[in-house]
């Protein structure tokens, strides 16, 4: 069972997704922010389940998707937006983008634009578990399309062979940005596709928060215990576009109806109001703490400096040698 | 001193540092029970066991992926790539994630792994097989270069660059493995610093610049240009980032003449780059343009006599210098 306190955590948490991306997409609109912008907005109960399954020191990687993770994580919201909109005071200094965010601290180990590619450093985390004898797992985060480069089979064949504790975390909503899952996949379910791996696979429900999290402690469980990889499909849907340019023509208002119909925050609203976990009042008090949490961190990102010239060059190296290119 | 070969300094530089440090391990094809394909990891898997000399599957950018996620997990990986070649299979995670995930992330992560590849010409291994694309990485900012030219070198560099904080590509000549050098006993510790050249013979009328194998070809050319009365200076960077300009443009201020030989292809190679920062600091001291020898840019062929005029020679570097100075 998940505690009252924990549901309202969990709630707390997709809600600040939400509001925080409805804000970035505004702020997208007015161009203070630039480049490639992925919103998670309809996926939340997926980082919101599976992180809250882990260890504050178990290891997370991730996608270009990754505010919302970078957020249940622990990250702040003041150092994500300032991230976003490019000042010396966001999570990266500015130097990585909404893609690219990281968080040492909170174990965090970043988005890569490149689809795939994390899978490997995932594992190569895991292997350092492995090779310490600590106890800490890692979770990898990544889309449908992912499962068809190579790396992830890589990834997948060394976490077997090694025995290591990952779990691998498929955010299936059907699309790699405008293609259909069943146009781009030999096989559309993932859950199956590690069994070659001798990986277990589960599939979940990723609109479902309390699912989430119930069926990933369960698989953290197992992998913490020495059980080695696993594998979770969660099946979700993203409500935006692809990225912040995309109109979105390729999929049916009805599909898009019916996912709306299934959308985790009120879902999951609506069974705290029955259980009475929570009041109405409660509800609403929260929807305007974060609405004011939001607007502070916008009004944070606007105020910060933007990394000076000199920063151009810094962050590269370590260790810096005379030839070194410097301010 | 002692002699010994290119790949025994190379398996005493690793087991050193082993022992010294349980955070390094080696990971790459082959490497533990057959030994290393050019026998670099010999003995390595009798002395520390599976745990930290790892044979990998055949999947190049899943070693490279996995070392630096065993960086990022606090460990010092020294991943094999079984030649320089499959670097390229590799590409994504080198140049996208190793080189670039410390300044992406605003300096948060060091990265300290060093990707050992075997790589070069000259063998008849034809045109998939004898790559020298050092430039290739140099090219790409976050990642240093590190390409010995003797075993002394081999073992002081590969010390120093699994001490490295920072990620390192440690270039190694296939057919340097069997050169045997000078290099102090076990008892003593030989590090090099990154970013430091060394003058491989002494010359006062035009600076030979090259580096890995080259840097033998250069020694030829020095002899043969000795009977010319041309008292030519091999000069050996010895990492190519961080790249010691400084000494470079001291020997040239003095010779007042250059030759940049590397087995590269010649077009947009590191001669490139040599050649035009020469030009931009000592304009004004140099006596004759600057010269590249480099390899054709053509796939390698594999018949004898093709791979010999594709590759650089001594015989090259000989015509190039004399053109210059006569
Ligand atoms: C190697 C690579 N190829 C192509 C792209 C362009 N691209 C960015 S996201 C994306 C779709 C990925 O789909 P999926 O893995 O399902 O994740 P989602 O965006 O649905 O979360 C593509 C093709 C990329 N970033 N990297
Ligand atoms: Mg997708």
């Amino acid at each position: 069972m998940i505690s009252p306190t924990d549901q309202i955590k969990m709630y707390r948490q997709m809600l600040l997704i939400r509001r925080i991306e409805e804000r970035i997409a505004e702020c997208y609109g007015e161009g203070k922010i630039g480049g490639f912008t992925h919103l998670y907005i309809g996926q939340e109960a997926v980082a919101v389940g599976a992180i809250n399954a882990l260890n504050q020191d178990d290891n997370v990687i991730d996608t270009y998707r990754d505010h919302g993770h970078f957020l249940v994580r622990g990250g702040d919201p003041k150092a994500l937006m300032a991230e976003l909109f490019g000042r010396v005071t966001g999570c990266c200094k500015g130097k990585g983008g909404s893609m690219h965010l990281a968080d040492a601290e909170h174990y965090f180990f970043g988005g890569t634009g490149i689809v795939g590619a994390s899978i490997p450093i995932a594992v190569g985390l895991g292997l350092a578990s492995a090779y310490r004898e600590d106890d800490h797992i890692t979770m990898a985060f990544f889309g449908d399309g992912a499962t068809n480069q190579g790396v992830w089979h890589e990834g997948l064949n060394f976490a077997t062979i090694w025995n290591l504790p990952v779990i691998f975390v498929c955010e299936n909503n059907f699309y790699g940005i405008g293609t259909d899952v069943r146009l781009s996949s030999a096989f559309t379910e993932v859950h199956k596709k590690a069994a070659g791996y001798g990986i277990p696979g589960y599939l979940i429900d990723g609109m479902d928060v309390m699912e989430v999290r119930q069926r990933c402690e369960e698989v953290v469980r197992l992998v913490r215990g020495g059980a080695g990889p696993a594998l979770i499909e969660a099946r979700c849907y993203r409500y935006q576009g692809h990225s912040m340019t995309d109109p979105g023509r390729y999929r049916a208002r009805a599909e898009e109806e019916l996912w709306r119909k299934r959308d985790p925050i009120p879902r999951l609203a609506r069974q705290m109001l029955d259980a009475e976990v929570v009041t109405q009042e409660r509800l609403d008090e929260m929807e305007r703490e974060i609405e004011a949490q939001v607007e502070e961190a916008v009004r944070f990102a606007d105020e910060s400096p933007e990394p000076g010239p000199e920063m151009l060059y810094e962050h590269m190296f370590r260790e810096r040698y005379p030839s070194d290119p410097h301010a | 001193m002692r002699e010994i070969r290119f790949y025994e300094a190379l398996i005493e530089a690793m087991a050193e540092e082993m022992r010294r440090d349980e955070r390094v391990f080696l990971m790459g094809e082959d490497i533990g029970l057959f030994g290393g394909t050019f026998r670099a990891t010999e003995g390595l898997m009798a002395e520390f066991g599976e745990r930290r000399v790892r044979d990998t599957p055949i999947a190049e950018a899943g070693i490279v992926g996995l070392a630096l996620g065993a960086a990022f997990g606090g460990l010092r990986p020294v991943p094999e790539l079984m030649t320089m070649n499959f670097a390229i299979v590799a590409m994504d995670q080198i140049v996208n994630h190793v080189a670039k995930m410390r300044y992406m992330f605003g300096g948060q992560f060091d990265l300290p792994l060093t990707i050992r590849a075997p790589g070069g010409g000259g063998t008849q291994k034809g045109a998939q097989h004898s790559h020298s694309i050092e430039s290739w990485f140099v090219n790409a900012p976050g990642i240093r270069v590190v390409i010995p030219s003797t075993p002394h070198d081999a073992k002081g560099l590969l010390k120093t660059s699994i001490r490295c904080d920072d990620p390192v590509l440690f270039v190694e000549h296939e057919r340097l493995y069997s050169v045997k050098g000078p290099v102090p006993e076990e008892s003593e510790e030989l590090l090099i610093p990154l970013g430091q050249a060394e003058t491989k013979r002494p010359g006062r009328d035009v600076t030979l610049v090259a580096w890995s194998f080259m840097v033998h070809d250069a020694l030829k050319a020095a002899e043969a240009l000795a009977e010319e009365g041309i008292e030519a200076e091999v000069w050996d960077p010895r990492t190519l980032d961080p790249f010691d300009w400084d000494a470079l443009y001291a020997s040239v201020a003095r010779t007042r003449r250059c030759v940049v030989a590397e087995e590269g292809w010649r077009t947009l190679g590191v001669g490139a780059e040599i050649a035009a920062r020469l030009q931009e600091h000592l304009f004004h001291e140099l006596d004759a343009p600057v010269q590249r020898v480099g390899a054709a840019d053509v796939p390698t062929p594999y018949a004898r006599n093709l791979e010999q005029a594709a590759l650089p020679s001594a015989e090259d570097l000989f015509r190039a210098a004399l053109k210059i100075c006569t």
